[in-house]
């Protein structure tokens, strides 16, 4: 499998105590890559800085294989990005979208774009401001998408949205990477949409990454181990990977699920979920 | 193909995908040569990500269950009985010992067990 972006050396200092980095990171083509994080953890700053919007330093950041410097508009040709806001002012109407995005893109396609807006249920010549939030984040979808990119980029793309759209948009993330050359990388923090479809979980937290593996890597490894106090004791030191002292018990994170299930018979051992490894482990203590 | 994926069991996800096919195979409700959809087409109708059913693919694939051809497809293989009637043995052993484990806990004799077996047997044989 062929890395659709390849990032070194990426550091980015804001004036505040915060610093993205140092990220070193590829990423395969073909897979939905799913990007997680506590708010202000550095998702956004990071999908900024592969689209070259904040300036990138020193860092050496490759799409389909060539320096962001050097070729930047040639590579932006071939991304569909959505990011947090809407970039369209609201008084514009649907088929202005059109208008303008067709001088900005050379591939843009009108048809497809009308075809998508049709497929998605929003009103071919309809102002912005009477869309609804779910029809706007779809409207932007198919705005990414109507220049038939090859990467989707999109910066919390559910967030505020009803189930139903959510499933809807889950749907045409399935349906773009059917073409093996397609990726799409998305940050959000409803981890349950992420749970099935992602390939791939890049965990970020406070600048740093902390985990980049694959979604079967992840769910089916570890473990959530609950005991009551007094149990606590007769675990093994060596496989606590984080524990979070409740008042009535003890919720301990596991790696090596199957193995532990039978270590340690008389626990529950339940499956864990991206949002409980996430908590445990940046709430979670060390041993 | 029928896939049933469920939330709450503690079977990984590639595997309930593998056992189902294989649960097909065997009941000859997938035959040699039948065509299964390919991963990323499943993917996008069952919503589970391309590299989980990818996992399960490769491994039906090394099992000899299944074969793909580039550019055509993935297909059912010729139904391996002998492969199928291992694992059917190695399961049959595991609950014997089971039975012996459970037997000699309550000191109940081998002739006893096999009695026991006969009478289930012989009621069930047609």
């Amino acid at each position: 499998m062929k890395n659709i972006i390849e990032v070194s050396n990426l550091i980015k200092k804001y004036d505040s105590n915060f610093q993205l980095g140092k990220i070193d990171i590829e990423i395969p083509s073909g897979c939905i890559i799913g990007l997680i994080g506590e708010n202000g953890a550095g998702k956004t700053t990071f999908i900024k800085s592969l689209l070259n919007i904040i300036s990138i330093g020193n860092a050496k950041i490759k799409i389909f294989g060539k320096d962001i410097n050097k070729y930047e508009s040639e590579i932006k040709e071939e991304i569909g990005v959505v990011l947090d806001n809407m970039f369209f002012p609201e008084i514009l109407t649907t088929a202005d979208v059109n208008t303008i995005m067709k001088e900005a893109y050379k591939k843009w396609d009108e048809d497809l774009f009308y075809k998508y807006l049709e497929d998605f249920s929003i009103p071919k010549n309809q102002k912005i401001k009477i869309l609804s939030k779910g029809m706007r984040k779809k409207l932007e979808i198919a705005t990414a998408l109507s220049h038939k990119p090859k990467l989707l980029i999109l910066d919390e793309p559910t967030s505020g949205l009803d189930p139903v759209v959510r499933n809807e948009i889950l749907d045409i993330f399935m349906n773009f990477i059917q073409d093996e050359e397609h990726s799409i990388i998305l940050s959000t923090h409803i981890t349950s949409d992420l749970e099935h479809i992602a390939d791939k979980i890049i965990f970020i937290d406070n600048g740093k990454i902390v985990f980049d593996k694959y979604r079967d890597e992840l769910l089916d490894n570890y473990g959530i181990l609950k005991c009551d106090l007094d149990k606590f004791e007769n675990i093994q030191k060596e496989d606590i990977v984080r524990y979070k002292k409740n008042k009535y018990n003890y919720e301990i994170l596991v790696e090596n699920k199957t193995k532990m299930i039978k270590k340690y018979k008389d626990y529950i051992i339940d499956k864990i979920t991206i949002d409980e490894l996430m908590v445990l482990i940046i709430k979670g203590e060390e041993i | 193909m029928k896939i049933i994926i469920s939330n709450s069991s503690s079977t990984p996800i590639y595997e309930q995908i593998k056992n189902a096919v294989i649960t097909q195979i065997m009941s000859d409700e997938l035959s040699e040569g039948d065509s299964i959809p390919s991963i990323r087409s499943l993917a996008q109708d069952i919503k589970i990500s391309v590299m989980t059913i990818k996992k399960a693919y490769d491994e039906l694939e090394k099992e000899g269950y299944i074969k793909s051809v580039q550019g055509k497809g993935t297909f059912v293989a010729p139904k391996n009985t002998g492969l199928a009637r291992e694992q059917a043995n190695k399961e049959i052993e595991q609950y014997i010992s089971k039975i012996i484990e459970i037997s000699s806990k309550f000191n109940i004799s081998k002739n006893e067990i096999i009695d026991l077996f006969d009478y289930l047997y012989g009621s069930d044989e047609k």
